[in-house]
């Protein structure tokens, strides 16, 4: 009953407070670098996309609001189609982000999005993609994986050996 | 029976299977790499380590392979003792150890048996610092696509090819560490089987190339359990759709049927079904103006109503397609599509089957004979499932003799196969030209199909007097089980004949031979069963009628210049048919329809089994719906009858058996459309569907309502029933943990046996003794500058639909005319040189190709190449 | 002016004053519990965001209309009606002022007892006739609750009645001329405006309505106008008990004469209203079978001493 009468008073005494709102818009947000807001699709150190079309973000999101399309250019490396996001369905819970390989797809500090006509929030790749490399420079999926897409032959690679020779059989 | 003791829990199981079958039959998830159901145990990849105790009172007990030991009368095991499960961890970190990095681009990823194990075996972190070994790839062909580095050396590739299906150009290279999976050097793939590498493989080594081109995660696709259309075997396949494209094929276990593979064109046929030869649009003859569904209807409506109509039926098309035709035209007036002499060839191979002479034997049965004889059928090309089948069956003689030698069981593979070596079971071959199969042959002969004919009668009655002089009548008698393979692919009727009178004479020595016939088209059975007459027969009626074409080129049956006279005569020409075709060039309206994936329906395989065949997907074009669906509201259009929007298969299937009573059976080759599992539909997606508020919304961000199934009881979405769906109606194989075609497993009552609730398809075919057969065959007498002109067939152009894909055009031969050294000789022409022929008053030019076996006189052509039109066959020609 | 005249006056005005009020506490509700949270709540349609009361009300007035094809339609209809309807009545016999007051029923306060008892109906109609499971779950809670708290909120009053000798509303906020009944019966008035918030299903007693638990309980299934009438029902129920708390136990319109009786009344109305809303904002929802314990097991047997201690003393004074 006291422990009651203490809350009921505490709770009271709240409305002497300082206020944590912000009067967004004349007040804007101080918004902290991971804040999950625009999804962007993002490019390697050499330029290239870094999406592989791998479908891991569509696979991921609950609410099935990625939909895309992988294919490959003549020397082999796959990049998406098609990439869109229906951002009427979005519920930016950053999953697609953590799902991703390859650090293509990033949520960044953005939450401006919003339009009058519900059409306008679905985004094609030609919208997503950015020129830059986001949250995490440096990273290029085509130098660590074995494929050979045209980024580094066989066995250039970090971390590979020159390829076999399938005639040998030495040790 | 036996006791198996896992982890003190009492399971009775049967004795001598391995332990890691019987495991996995009992739903204990074990990881394995080199073991196949289909293939057996070599204990190569150290996997599948679990712990066996000596008896009750053993503690410490030892590791050992599930795959090699065998389940004795009394065995204790433990599948999750932290020995075992340490062991399987450790083996797998070293398998994974140069693996690349490779998932997200790789095809296999999804549906990938490493990726499964590596779960399930709990490896997370790869320890191992130092670089990575690496392969350069090779270039396969069209089919299938080589990348190396991802091998983890469990060696199914080679086993399958090589030991399984007898290819010879898949071998290992290279040793210890760095082994090589590959060719000799680059260059295409030549098994017919080459596809099932991209299943075998249980990481992604080989990937079919096709899918490459329009790649989809297999949690991606919407599924349907659909049935081959490109030969008479009737394999079960699983075809996938994806973003409204037909997008890969792959197989689907009926331990019947196709067991646990499919041959190449089976696997990458569907191509057709987005090949630029599809007919999308409905076409009037000079006319080039879109039209309204109601416009071309009503349009045909009024014609065949005011008109008499000729219905042509289609050995490609459904049976429910096939009656809905013949509904509308009326029995009277509606034909096979066929030639008479294709006509006769399918009826005497109907009667042959009903005959009772023989035990019908099904694909998988073949597996299950200890000798058999070919008349006449290049099996490898024209039913190349059933040529990997008569493989499996030679072999069966001498590892039952090498099990009662060595006392092994099996599934022991590699001892079997190192003590049985190159011995095989009797298979007697008969045909013009030497095949792929010839080489596990104890004797082939190659003979001109009428020689084959009377060696058939021969070694009847070398049967019936029992003459030791005849090795082969004495093979047949000595054998347990007999099984005579014949079909129509050489256009001779004297060969069933001869093979019923083979199968007779062995009736009558008391033993119970096999019989396997087989057939040219897809559903040439079914409509054999229909019982109507070939068209040739009604050409004479032609005339001022209302021709309709149903899924058929005539300009295949028939000459060309035949056809373009007939089809001149015709009033009007109506086709239904989902690719372009010469006929349909001719036809005054062209209505497209639904391929098989786009389309329900039933066939009816060369051993008389009904087999369903369900919609994948409703494309958006409405036009491409089932033929039946557009001939029912046709015939309710003629007879001022309401139109049945909700017409399902069910209703079709229905007024099928009642008025063929023969096809009686047709309706439970699946649950009806009203089947549910606790109330819910069976989804055609994995649960794991992705992008569906995304997929449409760049036309609408409205999204529609699914699209509703009333044909079946399978939804186009994820939603519904998630568990083992009723075989004949299961989309796709997964389960927990097991996301690859692994998971076959979990969807059979034991390992390599059938599926729950049975294999799917209906048997027709009801045997009634008779045996009234023919028993001498014709002779024709050639000329000097005569040859005898016999249709060869080609896995890849010989079939009318899967030629039309791209990836199996780039294999198919061109036309050439093959013949012999003294033929060429005779003639005076080199290999390659072009030379003219005259067939059936046509002349032809091809190149010639040397064929060192066949018999004088004899010359082979391509059949069915869309490059060579039709060529009467086989006939008689003239080389100038 | 003839007496029907003043009479009609007094009734619309007190409606329309009722109503408005009813609707500007979905704005002071949303504010007030803002601010005990630290934040500013609706300030932005209108001055200091008072127009948020008009938005809304659009809003309901131009939601879809919905009768689920399950309901049991009439009964479904009628339901939000009841609520309004019996809240609205109990408004008859409150003393705004000496001189304002519908009508001076000398069973008044059994009047608002019976009124307030007949609310349930709502209720248990509007649960009923959704044919959903979560608004039948409500409404079966909501059926027992007002039956548990109906008894001792009747037995917690018959102190100031004693005291006062009188039904009538009138009389009992005369009768505390000297002295107001909080002082006279404490226990009362705690065991009172306890029932008081399970009367109208308020937080911490919303178990009805319970949305972390029914989705929204008993109103499930409402939208647009027909919810609006919960809606109000609800804002109007805590109104009217915050006003009878005042009559009964706060000397309703009585207090210093620099300020006319009704500003005395509309003051005490208001603070009770704010605590309401304070409630709201501080305490967390008691399971169910929690509620109906402590309703059984302490505050009736409570009510009954308190009761038999009133009648006691009153003996006790009033012997000869």
């Amino acid at each position: 009953m006291i422990s009651l009468i203490r809350s009921i008073w505490l709770t009271f005494l709240h409305l002497f407070h300082k206020k944590e709102t912000i009067q967004y818009p004349e007040e804007k947000v101080q918004l902290k670098p991971r804040y999950r807001g625009r999804i962007v699709l993002t490019r390697d150190p050499d330029g290239g996309e870094r999406c592989v079309g791998c479908y891991l973000c569509a696979a991921a999101c609950p609410v099935d609001c990625i939909a895309l399309q992988a294919t490959e250019n003549e020397e082999g490396r796959r990049y998406p189609e098609f990439f869109r996001i229906n951002f009427s369905r979005c519920i930016f819970c950053g999953f697609c982000e953590e799902a991703c390989p390859t650090y293509a797809i990033q949520l960044i500090p953005d939450f401006e999005m919003a339009e009058y006509v519900r059409q306008n929030l679905v985004y094609e790749k030609e919208d997503l993609l950015i020129n830059s490399q986001g949250k995490y420079p440096g990273y290029n999926y085509y130098k660590v994986a074995g494929l050979d897409a045209g980024v580094k032959g066989k066995g250039e690679g970090e971390n590979e050996e020159p390829p076999i020779d399938r005639h040998s059989l030495l040790p | 029976m036996a006791t198996l003791y896992v982890d003190n829990r009492i399971y009775e199981v049967t004795e001598g299977k391995n332990l890691l079958e019987t495991c996995l039959s009992l739903g204990f998830d074990l990881p394995y790499f080199c073991w196949h159901p289909a293939m057996g145990s070599v204990g190569a990849c150290r996997q599948c380590a679990i712990k066996i105790f000596k008896d009750e009172s053993d503690t410490t007990g030892r590791l050992v392979m599930s795959c090699m030991e065998p389940v004795g009368k009394e065995t204790r095991i433990s599948v999750n003792h932290p020995d075992a499960e340490k062991f399987r961890k450790q083996i797998i970190e070293w398998l994974m150890t140069n693996h690349p990095h490779d998932c997200a681009v790789c095809d296999e990823g999804g549906s990938c048996h490493l990726q499964d194990m590596t779960v399930m075996t709990g490896h997370n972190y790869r320890r191992f610092e130092y670089p990575k070994r690496t392969y350069l790839n090779q270039y396969l062909g069209p089919l299938i696509n080589h990348e190396m580095n991802r091998c983890i050396q469990c060696y199914r590739c080679v086993r399958f090819y090589k030991d399984y299906a007898g290819g010879k150009d898949l071998d290992v290279y290279a040793a210890h560490n760095h082994v090589y999976f590959g060719r000799e050097k680059d260059g295409i793939l030549e098994s017919e089987f080459s596809g099932n590498l991209a299943e075998v493989c249980p990481t992604g080594v080989f990937t079919d190339k096709t899918l490459k081109q329009h790649y989809s995660r297999k949690w991606d696709f919407t599924f349907a359990p659909s049935v081959c259309q490109h030969c008479s075997l009737g394999c079960n396949i699983i075809a996938g759709e994806r973003y409204g494209e037909l997008r890969q094929i792959t197989s689907r276990y009926n331990g019947d049927v196709n067991g646990y593979f499919i041959c190449d064109r089976g696997r990458f046929g569907y191509e057709v079904a987005n090949s630029p030869k599809r007919l999308l649009q409905p076409q009037l003859k000079n006319d080039n103006t879109s039209f309204g569904q109601e416009f071309i209807i009503n349009d045909i409506s009024e014609l065949i109503a005011t008109s008499n109509c000729i219905g042509i039926g289609s050995p490609r098309a459904s049976n429910e397609s096939n009656f809905a035709l013949q509904q509308l035209v009326g029995k009277e007036n509606f034909f096979a599509g066929l030639s008479k002499q294709e006509y006769q060839l399918n009826q005497t191979a109907l009667k042959l089957l009903q005959s009772g002479v023989a035990e019908i034997s099904s694909l998988k049965q073949i597996e299950q004979y200890d000798a058999i004889v070919t008349l006449g059928e290049d099996l490898t090309n024209t039913a190349p499932m059933a040529a990997l089948a008569v493989r499996q069956a030679v072999r069966k003689e001498p590892v039952e003799n090498a099990q009662q030698t060595i006392n092994l069981a099996s599934w022991h593979d590699a001892a079997l196969r190192e003590f049985v070596q190159h011995e095989h079971g009797a298979l007697f071959i008969f045909h013009p030209h030497a095949t792929k199969l010839d080489e596990i042959a104890t004797k082939v002969t190659y003979a001109t199909p009428e020689e084959i004919a009377s060696e058939g009668f021969r070694i009847a009655r070398n049967i019936e007097s029992s003459a030791d002089s005849d090795p082969i009548a004495a093979a047949l008698l000595k054998a347990e089980r007999p099984l005579i393979i014949v079909g129509t692919s050489l256009f001779n009727e004297d060969l069933l004949n001869a093979a019923g009178a083979l199968a007779h004479s062995l009736q009558k020595k008391g033993k119970t031979p096999g019989i396997f016939i087989i057939q040219a088209e897809c559903n040439s059975m079914g409509l054999a069963m229909m019982n109507t007459p070939s068209v040739e027969d009604a050409f004479y009626k032609f005339e001022n009628n209302i021709l309709i074409v149903l899924e058929n080129d005539l300009y295949r049956k028939f000459p060309a210049q035949q056809v373009d006279e007939l089809l001149n005569k015709c009033k009007q020409i109506i086709t239904f048919d989902h690719i372009k075709t010469h006929t349909n060039e001719k036809a005054g309206i062209v209505v497209p329809v639904g391929i098989f994936s786009e389309a329900d329906g039933t066939l009816i395989n060369n051993e008389g089994r009904a087999q369903r065949f369900f919609q994948v997907f409703i494309p958006q074009n409405e036009w491409l719906k089932e033929s039946w669906r557009w001939l029912y509201t046709l015939k309710a259009l003629k007879e001022s009858t309401a139109i049945d929007e909700n017409l399902s298969l069910g209703t079709v299937q229905q007024d099928l058996i009642e008025a063929l009573p023969q096809f009686k059976g047709i309706e439970q080759t699946a649950p009806d459309e009203d089947f549910r599992l606790n109330g819910q539909k069976i989804p055609r997606s994995p649960h794991r569907y992705s992008g569906r508020t995304a997929i449409q919304a760049n036309i609408n961000v409205s999204e529609p309502k699914p699209l509703e199934d009333n044909d079946s009881p399978m939804s186009f979405t994820m939603e519904g029933f998630r568990g083992i769906p009723p075989s004949s109606a299961t989309p796709f194989f997964w389960s927990p943990g097991w996301n690859s075609v692994q998971s076959i497993n979990k969807f059979q009552i034991e390992v390599g046996g059938p599926l729950h609730d049975g294999n799917p398809g209906v048997r027709l075919i009801k045997p009634a003794f008779t045996s009234e057969f023919k028993l001498s065959s014709n002779k024709t007498s050639l000329k000097a500058n005569e040859w005898l002109a016999v249709p060869i067939y080609h896995i890849f152009g010989s079939e009318e639909l899967s030629a039309e894909a791209d990836s199996i055009q780039e294999l198919t031969p061109a036309p050439y005319i093959a013949l012999n050294q003294s033929s060429i000789d005779k003639l005076g022409i080199k290999e390659n040189e072009v030379i003219t022929i005259e067939l059936n008053k046509e002349t032809y030019q091809l190149p010639v190709k040397f064929r060192p076996e066949i018999t004088d006189k004899i010359a082979l052509i391509p059949y069915g190449l869309t490059a060579m039109g039709y060529i009467a066959l086989p006939g008689i020609i003239s080389i100038k | 002016m003839s007496e029907t005249l003043t009479y009609w006056i007094v009734i619309i005005g007190i409606l329309f004053v009722l109503l408005n009020v009813a609707a500007l506490l979905i704005w002071v509700e949303r504010r007030m519990l803002a601010l005990w949270q630290d934040r500013l709540g609706p300030n932005r349609a209108g001055p200091l965001g008072l127009f948020i009361v008009l938005a809304d009300t659009l809003k309901l007035f131009f939601k879809e209309d919905w009768t689920p094809p399950f309901a049991d339609r009439n009964v479904f209809v009628m339901a939000p009606a009841v609520v309004v309807i019996c809240v609205l009545l109990s408004f008859a016999v409150i003393p705004f002022a000496p001189n304002i007051q519908i009508v001076d029923l000398n069973i008044g306060l059994l009047f608002f007892l019976g009124m307030s008892s007949l609310g349930v109906y709502s209720i248990v109609l509007g649960g009923w006739a959704s044919n959903n499971k979560y608004s039948l779950l409500g409404a079966l809670r909501g059926a027992s609750q007002m039956i548990s708290y109906e008894v001792f909120m009747a037995l917690s009053l018959m102190g100031v009645v004693m005291l006062t000798g009188s039904f009538s509303l009138h009389a009992i906020v005369e009768a505390q001329k000297n002295c107001w009944f909080i002082l006279l019966q404490p226990v009362g008035f705690v065991i009172f405006f306890i029932a008081g918030i399970a009367e109208t299903h308020r937080l911490p007693f919303d178990i009805p309505e319970a949305e972390s638990e029914l989705v929204a309980g008993f109103h499930s299934e409402y939208s647009g106008m027909k919810f609006g009438m919960f809606f109000i029902g609800e804002y109007l129920g805590i109104t009217l008990i915050s006003a009878i708390t005042v009559a009964l136990f706060f000397g309703g319109w009585l207090g210093p004469a620099f300020l006319p009786p009704i500003v005395w009344f509309i003051i005490k109305t208001t603070g009770f209203i704010l605590f309401f809303i304070l409630l709201r904002a501080s305490l967390p929802r008691p399971r169910y079978d929690q509620l109906m314990e402590y309703g059984w097991k302490v505050l009736l047997p409570l009510s009954l001493l308190n009761l038999l201690v009133t009648g006691g003393i009153i003996l006790l004074l009033n012997q000869p």
